[in-house]
């Protein structure tokens, strides 16, 4: 099996995981060591430590992120919306004992909160992983989600993991 | 035209209640003259000086309903430009910020200078002997700035901006003063639109009644910091007992003053925020500060928390982090909030810093631990109101209390000046909760 091919069956598993909401199995992917980054949507570059960004977890702040999406007190995501989330142009390169990872994602969220109408939309965008060996498998030091998208309109919120 | 107009807001001193018509959310009619007689009127918060810090550099925002774009001239003023081209209406400036030289309109090629001045015209020669290219410059608004805020005002008469901020300068002086190089706005910004009027974004920023049962995920989230920082001084549980003092600065302008929960980068130390080393960073901030400023406008700078409604587009909410939020209505039910960090210069590279920046995305924001649920709970109310059965909102809590309990009071600052306004008639001279006469 190719590497891609292993890269490709691995963030299907966590996208599974995600539009599953198996938060715990998502969680235990990441290392001690790992960051969940989600940079502004007017500077995709953006540097955590120096920009300001929507999401910047080390993994103390990514197990609060889960516990609170768990709790049927996280308004915005109770009841949890539906998503569906596509991956494609899965790009692989080995740099020392990591895996770097770029992909194109499409995340359909769906919810209707006010029972009148559902609401539908969908963040785009692009991943930037680097992920090391576990195995047969791999876990995620990083993971950056990169919104192509010019703002945040019907969406309000990133409270779903893109 | 009257809709309600007499009905919009109860304020009744003698029963100690306090209503605002739903309506004042709903309708279009109210919608229109809020942006004749509140947008249209009062001088709004546009940007802050830092986010053009060298000459060129520009930021393209639509306030009060109208496209500008603020930029730093050749010789370094801070210029406010309506942004549309002078001939046929395009815009000129089509990127959210940069820097140029010149801002050449792509339609027919006019060219203006930082300065606004119309430099370049094609075929100039074939307009007749009526043209005069010294008076299609761009248009500017009345544009004033107080400690690096920078405002624009519509209207052909305006106060001067010093008058209209009246007790808001205080405000922004404490908020300014953490700085000892001054603050400055980082770069990137959270820019989201909520399904809901305007105005229940302001009320959300002052609300603390809502603090526990709708942020309770986020206490929660302080709780498991506490712990995995090793310490039970950062307990929340499921209350928040804290003195508050709320002021009404003039104008509609207000702040809610109290403790920060969990400390403040400058410089209130609490073990939610760390260890020894980063104890250390504040305290010797804290003394710097206290030196700067004197004792106790040092305390207020340092250990207390604000939540500051400048009336009618700004809300800054100082409190584990310094958070600008800017308010721009689109329709009666929907309006785009544009969100800033604001941080002390001096801070970049510190322990403090890096514990700010996380402090600010663990509440604020679209992607933090609170916003989503106040953006959930305004949208909520928004779709409750269709229901038309139930027609006023009450704010009445706390209404005349001395003490330093929670209270909407905040809330009834903020309407007591917009119902003076959408009427025509002249701003309040008090804002606070009348006694009743006995």
């Amino acid at each position: 099996m190719s590497l891609r091919t292993k890269v490709e069956d691995f963030l299907y598993h966590e996208a599974e995981l995600l539009d599953e909401w198996r938060l715990d199995e998502w969680l235990a992917l990441f290392t001690e060591d790992a960051r969940y980054v989600v940079p502004t949507t007017d500077l995709p570059e953006g540097d955590p430590s120096r920009n300001l960004v929507f999401v910047d977890d080390d993994i103390v702040a990514l197990r609060g992120r889960v516990n609170r999406l768990k709790s049927r007190h996280a308004h915005r995501e109770y009841p949890w919306s539906r998503t569906v989330r596509l991956i494609t142009n899965v790009r692989v390169k080995e740099e020392g004992d990591e895996v770097l990872v770029r992909a194109n994602f499409a995340v359909y969220r769906s919810r209707d909160p006010s029972g009148r109408w559902s609401h539908t939309h969908e963040y785009v965008g692009e991943y930037f992983y680097r992920l090391v060996r576990d195995g047969e498998g791999f876990r995620i030091r990083y993971k950056k989600a990169t919104l192509q998208m010019e703002g945040l309109k019907e969406h309000g919120a990133v409270s779903i993991v893109v | 035209m009257p809709i309600l107009k007499e009905h919009l807001v109860l304020d009744d001193p003698e029963r100690g209640v306090f209503r605002v018509h739903r309506s004042a959310f709903t309708s279009q009619e109210i919608f229109d003259l809020e942006r004749e007689y509140i947008f249209g009127q009062c001088w709004l918060y546009l940007g802050h000086e830092s986010e053009i810090p060298s000459p060129g550099d520009y930021v393209r925002r639509w306030i009060g309903g109208r496209p500008l774009f603020m930029v730093r001239d050749e010789d370094g003023q801070v210029r406010v430009f309506y942004n549309t081209c002078t001939h046929r209406g395009a815009l000129v400036c089509r990127r959210d910020k940069g820097n140029a030289k010149v801002f050449q309109c792509f339609y027919h090629a006019w060219t203006f200078d930082t300065k606004g001045r119309l430099v370049g015209v094609p075929k100039e020669e074939r307009f007749g002997p009526g043209f005069a290219k010294e008076e299609l410059g761009l248009r500017s608004p009345r544009v004033g700035t107080y400690r690096g805020f920078v405002f624009v005002n519509f209207s052909t008469n305006p106060p001067p901006l010093e008058a209209y901020l009246a007790g808001a300068k205080e405000v922004l002086d404490l908020v300014a003063d953490q700085a000892e190089e001054g603050m400055i706005v980082l770069e990137g910004s959270h820019r989201y639109a909520i399904r809901a009027n305007w105005k229940l974004m302001v009320e959300n920023s002052v609300d603390s009644y809502h603090l526990v049962p709708t942020h309770q995920t986020y206490f929660e989230f302080l709780d498991y910091l506490a712990q995995v920082r090793g310490t039970t001084q950062g307990k929340t549980g499921k209350k928040l007992e804290r003195p508050e003092r709320v002021v009404a600065l003039g104008n509609g302008h207000v702040v809610l003053e109290a403790p920060a929960v969990g400390g403040r980068p400058v410089a209130d130390y609490h073990p939610l925020l760390g260890g020894e080393e980063i104890r250390c960073e504040i305290e010797e901030v804290k003394a710097r500060t206290l030196a700067r400023l004197g004792e106790e406008r040092g305390r207020r700078v340092t250990e207390m928390g604000r939540n500051f409604i400048y009336f009618p587009n700004l809300i800054i909410v100082d409190t584990r982090a310094t958070n600008l939020r800017i308010v721009e209505p689109i329709a009666p039910g929907e309006t785009m909030i544009l969100q800033f960090q604001l941080v002390p210069k001096e801070e970049f590279g510190t322990l403090r810093f890096e514990r700010r920046m996380h402090s600010y995305l663990s509440f604020f924001g679209p992607g933090g631990l609170a916003t989503p649920d106040d953006v959930e709970a305004v949208e909520s109310c928004q779709a409750g109101f269709a229901a038309g059965e139930v027609e006023y909102n009450d704010l009445s809590l706390g209404y005349a209390k001395e003490d330093s309990g929670v209270t909407e009071l905040p809330m009834r600052v903020f309407w007591r000046q917009w119902y003076a306004l959408i009427q025509g008639k002249p701003a309040p001279t008090s804002w606070e909760d009348p006694v009743a006469a006995r």
